[in-house]
């Protein structure tokens, strides 16, 4: 798993990476009660809109950090997005992109953290 | 930009472990650990806690009171009437009113709350509470409309704190027994502890509830005492938004602005018919204008079914798409489920069940006009 300054986080599979949003950005953003994800078959620059995350107080945007093309959304926070919350890294995923070239985790954008170098950053916010 | 202020109760909020927020030039509670969602439904099922020391309590007085207390509650009241749209002379000891500071087009300056003391010798005294943002305006021009007569004594150096939700009595009761006899929008001090404690039983999340003001030191300590009850737990700014707008009451700064009139914002219930009888209402002929006309815009109540919530900004089309309003306030409702949403539309697009849309980002979300409050009030009224 990789981790971005913007408290995303990456896992690759292949050329599929799941991405979803970290602890850390769950439990700052609140009680999740909408999710706002990506029409499949969307194409994606780093830093566009992948998602707003709603939560009773505001509507937060969550930004691709990657390129590729939305082959799945979790319909699960269709119905329950306080999965957002409850198991953030797991089953409160957001939407699989598909990489233009399978690869390894290791091979992705220098910028991102492993979870040490992720658990660091946290640690000096 | 002034540094932040923060109130009494500030230490008590960090070690509950609040996320604090800035709002109206004060650091205050946003949630505390169980977050929003916890803390709204805590409130209508028990009773939550919330610090809204930020307010602006003050109370007005005559220099020089007479032997009469009815004469002197007619002077005070004279005084200020001119300014709010309620009826202060016709007020009961006891009794308290909310009313709207008017400006000269008949716009809303503020919305606040105004008693009169219950004890004889504080007669020629009127208690206000005005929003946090609107303080210095108000109390300067406050202060300017009673002259040499009266003045106005500023109280937001104390602690003032609202216990709201259906458990409310209960807790406060047991601290202060007479509180229970209280009547919504009655309002009586007692001591307590060595000092002064004013309970009005009132609040803004549609819950029955009191609002609490008393000196830092005797605050901090009933803010503990009622802490200490299993019904009661902490709520911040947060909940208290999303409570208040499922009661479908309208906050300042959001719904109200100095250019709505009272009609327009359904406030009508505020402007005493002794007052407008008597014409010397602030904009009465813009009041009188639209009560023979209607007024150009009201504000509603939308539900919107599924889909995202709709926040404060958003348009409001009507079913070919033209821009009909805006919505001041909106947000999920954790009560009901969707979102809900206040609105300005035109008179003729407001009836209730009318279909419209509103556009959150790309997406137009159907939604409804349906009647407020979204939420009924549970207010405990006198018999």
């Amino acid at each position: 798993m990789r981790f971005t300054k913007d408290h995303e986080w990456l896992s690759l599979d292949g050329d599929i990476v799941t991405l979803g949003v970290t602890a850390y950005a769950a439990q700052q953003l609140g009680d999740v009660v909408f999710v706002e994800l990506p029409e499949i078959g969307k194409k994606l620059n780093p830093g566009d809109p992948l998602a707003v995350v709603e939560s009773v107080k505001a509507a937060s945007d969550v930004y691709c950090p990657i390129a590729g093309e939305v082959v799945e959304i979790n319909q699960n926070l269709v119905s329950s997005p306080d999965f957002v919350n409850a198991s953030p890294e797991a089953a409160g995923w957001f939407a699989k992109l598909k990489l233009a070239k399978a690869g390894s985790e290791a091979d992705l954008d220098p910028g991102l953290m492993d979870r040490a170098a992720y658990e660091t950053f946290l640690n000096g916010l | 930009m002034d540094a932040l202020k923060t109130t009494a109760l500030n230490a008590r909020h960090q070690a509950l472990g609040a996320k604090m927020t800035a709002f109206s030039g004060y650091v205050m509670p946003l949630n505390y650990g169980e977050g929003v969602l916890a803390e709204h439904r805590w409130t209508r099922d028990h009773a939550s806690l919330f610090d809204v020391s930020h307010m602006g309590p003050a109370t007005v007085e005559l220099l020089a009171p007479g032997p009469d207390a009815a004469a002197n509650h007619a002077q005070i009241s004279s005084l200020l009437e001119p300014l709010l749209t309620a009826d202060l002379q016709g007020l009961a000891p006891g009794q308290m009113r909310y009313t709207l500071l008017l400006n000269a087009d008949g716009g809303i300056d503020d919305d606040l709350m105004v008693a009169r003391p219950r004890d004889l010798e504080r007669q020629g005294s009127l208690d206000l509470v005005v929003n946090a943002g609107g303080k210095a305006a108000d109390f300067a021009r406050i202060s300017a409309q009673l002259g040499d007569a009266a003045r106005l004594v500023r109280r937001d150096a104390g602690v003032l704190i609202a216990l709201q939700g259906p458990a409310a009595e209960a807790a406060l009761s047991a601290h202060l027994p007479h509180s229970a006899a209280l009547g919504f929008m009655q309002a009586s001090e007692w001591v307590w502890r060595g000092g002064s404690i004013l309970v009005s039983r009132c609040g803004y999340t549609g819950e029955d509830g009191f609002e609490i003001l008393c000196d830092p030191t005797i605050g901090a300590e009933l803010w503990d005492a009622l802490l200490a009850s299993e019904r009661v737990k902490p709520a911040g700014l947060a909940a208290r938004d999303s409570l208040r707008l499922e009661a479908g009451l309208p906050l300042y700064g959001h719904d109200l602005d100095p250019t709505v009139s009272p009609l327009e914002a359904g406030l009508g219930f505020a402007v005493s018919k002794r007052r407008l009888a008597r014409g010397d209402l602030l904009g009465a002929d813009r009041f009188a204008q639209e009560l023979a006309h209607g007024p150009k815009r009201v504000r509603v109540g939308l539900r919107l079914e599924a889909g995202p919530p709709a926040r404060e900004g958003a348009e409001v089309l009507d079913a070919k798409a033209n821009l009909i309003g805006r919505v001041t306030s909106g947000g999920p409702s954790p009560s009901l489920g969707g979102g809900v949403a206040l609105a300005f539309v035109p008179p003729h697009l407001a009836a209730i069940g009318t279909g419209l849309f509103v556009k959150v980002r790309d997406r137009s979300v159907a939604a409804k006009v349906v009647a407020l409050p979204f939420v009924p009030h549970r207010y405990k009224r006198s018999v």
